[in-house]
């Protein structure tokens, strides 16, 4: 069988790409979560605060750690297996990018030994300060990245001659048609993240009787914090799929299942979708509600894919059933938000077993969410690699040979496997070593320690040893 | 269009040209640590070597992101020409990087499986230092170009040359690392350097040698440039000859920190002289610096920000540095 560069490749971009997000959206929103711990330190002066946030600070150091690793492959992969893609949008995407690892550097150099390594050497406010700016640092990196993201699926802003993108306005391509939504979808998406993981980890410290009072803090004020991230996110989601119908409507065709145009068009809770026979098969729906979603009356007409040719059409299934995996997962962390409120309000959140177990497992679904959330957007630009102007195809590295894609896509599987268990692994042993108590904190070394983002936590690798 | 008032290619050479240079200093030292490691005399000297380097490795390699991000965006064709055409390399570099990055860590944190990060680091090294040799081989080598548009094959830069600056790297990065360490430790570690050092100049000097006398003889452009009369760029051998001398006596004189500075402009007369050979072609043999430029506007663009971090960056740098001078003694770590 001749292998195919162009699926390889698609599938090591996704692979690696994949692997690069689940780190960024939890650094974002526990940088956020980290600022926070530190302001309330500052103000309190409560040991607790001051505790939470160098456990919470440990496991930031890890993770963000596993980010820029990953990353660094990311800035290559676009040269490597997409070069008529990098060359022809080079003008714009170039800048774009540079400004998204320049903004992570500046943060590093500036602002991240403090917060890691600082906290006896420069007065506190200088230290919540530098919370701050690394939180507001990390959302500045997504801000580029997702213009960037974000063009590719509405390009505007840039004129094309002779197959290169030119900017004729920065301001229209960096804030293209589709940004803000994807922005704050995503901004959402990592406070989620971030306060699924918080509460998950808190749970787990709860269940097994260890350091109660501080847990149970961090526990409630994630609760408050996810009341109103979750319900938000679904309203946000909905403003995106708006957004989106209106871009690029062949996406919506594909995440609604929808083959045909049609007015009074159902939504469908399950499907499977064959694109061969261009039908769903098994399908349980609700009538007109998907019409009602996007145009607002049961009786509109929503686009299906019966208007484009079916080489044009994205690959239905996957985009299907990824929506459905995100917007389910979207509500059940609504619902365990609210359950979260409900054991409150007769004061028995932090003691019920059976919700803490849930909080434990919920601690996984935002990766899970937010994975099946960019397989939606991007496997449902397929075709297109730049919406309507550029295909996969067209993009793909000419020189590439499917030996080739095939023998890298094998190594990063296999890179990856080695030097991310590794680093799990590692973050389990830092959750499990829990927050530093008083005296760790008091016999801390006053060493000079390196800036490096993984040094920050000090877990010992061997569980013995930190008995011993 | 109007006319740009300022050529802002050149500049942009003279910042990819120097954070290049930036990159091959400084991760060259602490790639060398990786390089030497399996050789050490003991666990001991293994522990200092890395402490030499730890607080500031990290930084080192922010070089080397810049680089790839720049180059997209300040010459896209340089961009998409190379990384397809060294796109088994490439792979191989950033494997090597990633394993010595993560090595890096845990083995700190690490007792019993300390043996294996202590491999992953080493081989990570030389796999990533060898493959930065054969980038620098392939661009002398020049790429199979039509179009702007790279069709050779996936393995047409790996050719007896490449082998050979590859080699020539790891042997440079190997000293590089012997000199940084002689400034970095004291005692028998510090003996160990001295006694490898002057083997690994010989190496490097009749590598470079090699190469100095094989690259005109394949490219007639160099070799145009080089012997057609008197020119200044002569004065670059004569002073890596210098240099090369330089460390030579200050080993023997048992000079703390010449030898590492020397080994420095060693390195540096080299990369001016390979610039020299070559300018202004970026992607030979038919491509030069005006043609792989992106447009006018994109380059302004990211200058504005890149005016703005580089200082800090670079503040920064220094002060790492600064906090961290002075010896490293055995027992004593950062982590
Ligand atoms: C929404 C957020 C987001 C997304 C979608 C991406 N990244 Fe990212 N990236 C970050 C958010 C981020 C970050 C939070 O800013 C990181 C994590 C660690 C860091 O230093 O910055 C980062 C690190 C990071 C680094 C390393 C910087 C360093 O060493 O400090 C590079 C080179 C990239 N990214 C490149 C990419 C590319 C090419 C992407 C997509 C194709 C990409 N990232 C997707
Ligand atoms: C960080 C979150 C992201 C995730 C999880 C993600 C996920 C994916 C997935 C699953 C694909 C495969 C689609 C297919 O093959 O049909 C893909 C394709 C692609 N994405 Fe993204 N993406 C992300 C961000 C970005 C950004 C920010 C950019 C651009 C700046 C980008 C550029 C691309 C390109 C060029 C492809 C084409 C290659 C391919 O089809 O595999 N992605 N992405
Ligand atoms: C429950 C209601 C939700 C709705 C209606 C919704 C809607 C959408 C839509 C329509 C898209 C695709 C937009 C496009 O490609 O143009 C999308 C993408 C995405 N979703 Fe959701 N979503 C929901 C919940 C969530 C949750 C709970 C998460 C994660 C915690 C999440 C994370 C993402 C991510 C990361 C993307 C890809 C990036 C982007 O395009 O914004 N979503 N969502």
């Amino acid at each position: 069988m001749e292998l195919d560069p162009l699926i390889l490749s698609r599938i090591q971009f996704a692979f690696v790409v994949s692997f690069h997000a689940i780190f960024p959206v939890f650094t974002i929103g526990l940088a956020a979560y980290i600022a926070v711990l530190e302001g309330l330190a500052y103000k309190t002066g409560n040991a607790a605060w001051d505790r939470l946030s160098r456990f919470w600070i440990q496991v930031f150091a890890v993770v963000f750690g596993m980010g820029v690793v990953s990353g660094i492959v990311m800035s290559f992969q676009f040269g490597t297996n997409w070069s008529n893609f990098s060359q022809a949008t080079a003008n714009f995407l170039g800048p774009v990018l540079s400004y998204e690892v320049l903004t992570a550097f500046f943060l590093e150099a500036a602002f991240l030994g403090v917060l890691l390594f600082g906290r006896d050497k420069v007065p506190k406010g200088l230290h919540f300060f530098s919370a701050i700016m690394v939180a507001v640092g990390t959302f500045i990196s997504s801000f580029w990245i997702l213009s960037a993201s974000s063009w590719m699926h509405t390009p505007a802003g840039v004129e094309l001659r002779d197959g290169i993108y030119f900017v004729t306005s920065w301001s229209e391509a960096i804030f293209n048609p589709s940004f803000w939504p994807r922005f704050f979808h995503m901004a959402l998406a990592s406070f989620l993240t971030g306060g699924f993981v918080v509460c998950g980890v808190s749970a787990w410290f709860l269940l097994r009787k260890k350091d109660v009072e501080v847990h149970r803090r961090a526990l409630s004020m994630s609760l408050w914090l996810l009341l109103f991230m979750a319900p938000a996110q679904v309203l946000v989601g909905h403003a995106h799929g708006l957004n989106t119908a209106e871009h690029q409507p062949m996406k919506v065709a594909a995440m609604e299942g929808a083959w045909e145009t049609k007015t009074h068009a159902p939504l469908i809770l399950f499907a499977i979708p064959d694109q061969d026979a261009q039908t769903n098969h098994f399908e349980v729906s609700i009538p007109g509600l998907a019409s009602w979603f996007v145009t607002g009356d049961v009786a509109g007409e929503v686009a299906g894919l019966d208007q484009v040719p079916v080489e044009l059409q994205p690959p239905v299934a996957i985009v299907f059933w990824s929506f459905r995996v995100m917007v389910g997962l979207g509500m059940l962390m609504v619902l365990v938000a609210f359950i979260g409120l409900a054991l409150r309000y007769r004061g028995r959140y932090a003691e019920t077993h059976w919700y803490l177990q849930v909080l434990r497992g919920m601690a996984f679904t935002p990766f899970v969410a937010v994975l099946a959330g960019w397989f939606v957007t991007e496997v449902g630009r397929a075709p297109w690699l730049v919406y309507e102007q550029m295909t996969h195809a067209e993009g793909l590295t000419p020189s590439l040979t499917g030996g080739m894609a095939l023998f890298t896509l094998i190594g990063y599987v296999m890179v990856y496997a080695v030097v991310f268990a590794a680093g799990l692994y590692y973050l389990m042993r830092v959750l499990q070593t829990g927050a530093p108590t008083l005296e760790d904190i008091g016999h801390e070394d006053q060493k000079q320690r390196p800036k490096r983002p993984l040094s920050g936590a000090t877990a010992s690798w061997e569980q013995e040893e930190s008995k011993a | 269009m109007s006319e740009p008032v300022f050529d802002l290619t050149l500049i942009w050479a003279g910042i990819i040209a120097f954070g290049v240079i930036m990159y091959v200093l400084m991760d060259g030292f602490d790639l060398g640590q990786g390089i030497l490691f399996p050789f050490a005399p003991s666990e001991d000297a293994r522990d200092v070597m890395m402490n030499s380097v730890a607080p500031v490795w990290d930084g080192n390699e922010t070089w080397l992101i810049l680089g790839g991000a720049g180059l997209l965006a300040a010459f896209p064709l340089v961009y998409s020409v190379f990384l397809p055409a060294l796109y088994i390399g490439v792979f191989l570099l950033l494997a090597g990087l990633i394993f010595r990055g993560v090595a890096f860590e845990f083995r700190f944190k690490a007792k019993s499986s300390r043996y294996l990060w202590n491999w992953a680091f080493a081989g990570g090294s030389i796999v990533a230092s060898f493959a930065q040799g054969a980038v620098v081989g392939s661009y002398i080598q020049g790429f199979n170009v039509e179009n702007g548009v790279y069709v050779g094959g996936a393995l047409d830069w790996l050719t007896p040359f490449t082998l050979l600056t590859g080699v020539g790297l790891v042997i440079g990065y190997a000293l590089l690392g012997a000199t940084w360490l002689i400034m970095k430790s004291e005692g028998d570690i510090q003996q160990w350097a001295y006694r490898i050092t002057r083997p690994l100049l010989l190496g490097v000097m009749v590598i470079f040698l090699i190469i100095s006398v094989w690259t005109p003889w394949v490219d007639p452009f160099v070799a145009d440039r080089w012997f057609n009369g008197v020119s200044p760029i002569w004065l670059l051998p004569i002073l890596a000859l210098f240099c090369a001398w330089r460390i030579w006596v200050a080993v023997g004189q048992q000079r703390d920190g010449l030898p590492f500075v020397a080994t420095m402009g060693l390195f540096i007369c080299t990369y001016l002289g390979l610039l020299a050979s070559k300018f202004p072609y970026v992607v030979p043999p038919n491509y030069t610096l005006w043609d792989a430029a992106s447009a006018h506007e994109s380059q302004l663009f990211l200058l504005l920000g890149l005016l703005f971090v580089i200082p800090i960056v670079l503040i920064y740098t220094a002060w790492t540095y600064w906090v961290f001078r002075g010896k490293v003694k055995a027992g004593e770590g950062y982590h």
